[in-house]
């Protein structure tokens, strides 16, 4: 099986599925010669052409607008915003017109759209090349939101996105778009939506997060098996619609929960997910539900590494929760 | 009158377009029909039975009558949200799109839409549009799958005047110049963009202008004689679908009633709202049919009836048809 990260498996799901389905097209800023920004359409227009893996204008409007186009009668836009931050000038686009599509033409005209976009910190982006706005889109019905975490995670994922008809947000965790790498089967497979991943089994806390943020996670959670305290963790892997069931059943086991997201505090996925758990398990909690997040300020440049949650951090919310 | 946007403004139309007395007749209807429904909903309106927003299109039927008329079945047609007539034009019927306003599941959207969201499949109508200029990349999409797919079908993309400054609107088309997309444009300048007149809004009243910067083919002329629409529109729709050539298109036109029901309108005056009643696309029509085709008065009493018994059965199904049924997608379930 071949070793890959987190572009290369992206790639190798878009190659994989342009040969398999005809009626696969890629667009977006620099997506043909260029290969992306980041390099995840490398060498797709040389073998499907310029009709299949088209450059576009500077114009997310345009790009997100003419996706749902070509998607009303049956093609498979895979459309490409460069970065998350520059996602907004299309935010009237997916919310009002693509997420609605189904909805309001009753049932007539799904729109199979997938909108692949590198978010989040950790490179030193600053203002605009930083941000994690999947509350946003999470609160947006209609729409389905998916974050991979590794290689093999990021081409069954996206395979599955492909193939089934909900329009898709689904966010590239730049930050480990080389740094995570492993083996990736070569052929095709699906991981489905709608269906979260117990990372890891333990008894004491359970530990949620999804996308770079798992990583960091993990990291809390071996220096806190360090100190002998089990935690059990969960990639989250569809943030819209999450897998409830295995989150709430998990809390019942450990009774305590702590949720780690980059976003920003206030208004952040991690309070749905809260929420949600306090409602369904209330009775099996021995401490309030944690949120580790980023700060309620826009994301920072020179301040990053402040911003961002990290392995010391998940500790001591873990021990938060055990002090309760 | 000194009214910067009255009638007089407006370039002179250079031929006119003979009648062909079938053709005519058959737009005729169409047209009638499409005011029946909106005065209809008019009344269903101030009865509590539609609700929300309506936007009707009275004195506006030549445009889409005449720019549909010069499609075939096979292509689509993306419209705005003051979009009744351009479903009926494209094939929709009065009792599937009352029902829709009505929020009936007998409805062409099931009910689960209303005013602003007529689709259907079959007849290759891709809807109203409620967020101005948002349809119009999307427009040019639906045109690049039929390039992509090798079929000759033209997309006939609609657009009011208040579009022409936003951005989708300039996103869209610049797409379907670069890409050349076998698509027409066409603005239904009805000299408003709700209460604000051209002058305040444009800096160049001329919609058709804008062609310039995409070095694509325009035109412009008058709306209120139907066989003209039809047969400028019919050079633009050639054009897309024989060389895959864009074109931008601008009808100046008048609506008789208000941006919505909610309107009075108190930003025209009375005379010109009457100035413009003059040149209503259905008397024209009658006229030319009477005058120039020698149509008579039986003959157009029958097509009247006819419509009036349409509507009348359009009524009755939307006022019997059972509401719309529960609808959602995907949720996390309570």
């Amino acid at each position: 099986m071949p070793t890959m990260n987190i572009i290369q498996a992206v790639n190798d799901a878009l190659r994989l599925e342009m040969r398999r389905d005809p009626r696969v097209v890629i667009l977006g800023e620099d997506v043909a010669k260029f290969g992306g920004v980041f390099r995840a359409t490398s060498g797709l227009v040389d073998e499907f052409g310029p009709d299949r893996v088209m450059d576009t204008p500077l114009a997310e409007a345009g790009i997100i607008g003419a996706a749902i186009g070509m998607a009303l009668y049956g093609l498979r836009p895979v459309p490409e915003i460069q970065f998350a931050d520059f996602i907004f000038p299309a935010f009237d686009q997916i919310v009002n017109e693509l997420a609605k599509f189904r909805y309001r033409s009753g049932g007539q005209y799904p729109a199979p759209v997938v909108i692949r976009t590198p978010y989040g910190g950790g490179i030193r982006g600053g203002h605009y090349h930083s941000q994690s706005p999947e509350a946003l889109f999470i609160h947006t019905p209609g729409l389905k939101v998916v974050v991979p975490s590794d290689p093999y995670e990021a081409k069954g994922l996206l395979l599955s996105c492909i193939r089934q008809n909900d329009p898709v947000l689904f966010l590239e965790p730049k930050r480990i778009y080389r740094a995570s790498k492993g083996e990736v089967p070569e052929g095709d497979y699906t991981i489905p939506l709608g269906k979260a991943r117990v990372v890891r089994e333990g008894t004491q806390v359970t530990v949620i997060a999804w996308g770079s943020m798992l990583h960091t996670a993990l990291e809390g959670v071996d220096k806190a098996a360090e100190l002998g305290i089990s935690c059990e963790v969960i990639d989250l892997r569809t943030l819209m619609p999450f897998d409830v069931e295995t989150m709430v059943e998990s809390v019942k086991k450990t009774g305590r929960a702590v949720i780690v997201q980059e976003a920003p505090r206030t208004c952040g996925f991690a309070a749905e997910l809260s929420a949600t758990i306090s409602e369904r398990a209330m009775a099996w909690l021995e401490a309030p539900v944690e949120r580790l997040c980023g700060f309620d300020t826009p994301f920072p440049y020179t301040l990053e590494h402040e911003y961002m949650p990290n392995g010391d951090r998940v500790l001591s919310t873990i021990q938060k929760t055990l002090d309760w | 009158m000194n009214l910067p946007y009255a009638p007089s403004r407006i370039e002179a139309v250079e031929r006119e377009v003979p009648v062909n007395k079938a053709l005519l007749l058959g737009l005729y209807r169409q047209m009638l029909a499409i005011r029946r429904i909106e005065e209809a909903s008019a009344k269903a309106y101030a009865q509590g039975k539609i609700g929300g927003f309506l936007h009707l299109g009275i004195g506006q039927e030549a445009v889409c009558v005449g720019a549909v008329g010069a499609l075939r079945p096979e292509d689509y047609v993306v419209a705005t949200y003051r979009e009744h007539g351009h479903a009926y034009a494209k094939g929709m019927t009065a009792r599937s799109i009352l029902a829709e306003l009505y929020g009936k599941k007998t409805g062409c959207s099931k009910g689960l839409g209303g005013s602003m969201h007529l689709f259907d499949a079959e007849k290759n109508f891709l809807g109203g549009y409620g967020i101005v200029g948002g349809h119009v990349p999307l427009a040019a999409g639906v045109a690049y799958k039929c390039k992509y797919l090798g079929e000759k079908r033209v997309t006939l993309c609609f657009f009011g005047d208040g579009a022409a400054n936003i951005g989708g609107f300039f996103e869209g088309v610049a797409l379907a110049a670069l890409w050349k997309l076998p698509i027409v444009f066409i603005c239904e300048n009805n000299l408003y963009s709700m209460g604000t007149p051209l002058y305040r809004s444009l800096s160049v009243e001329d919609v058709s202008m804008k062609a310039l910067a995409f070095g694509i083919a325009r035109d412009r002329f008058d709306g209120e004689d139907v066989l003209r629409v039809r047969a400028r529109l019919a050079e633009a729709v050639e054009r897309a679908r024989e060389t895959c050539e864009p074109t931008l298109i601008e009808v100046r036109t008048y609506r008789f009633r208000g941006h919505s029901m909610s309107d009075p309108g108190q930003y025209r005056t009375k005379d010109e709202v009457e100035e413009w009643k003059k040149r209503d696309p259905l008397s024209i029509a009658r006229r030319r049919l009477v005058e120039e085709a020698d149509a008579d008065e039986g003959e157009l009493r029958q097509i009247e009836l006819g419509v009036k018994a349409e509507l009348e059965d359009a009524i009755r199904f939307a006022d019997e048809s059972p509401p719309a049924d529960e609808y959602l997608p995907f949720t996390i379930k309570e």
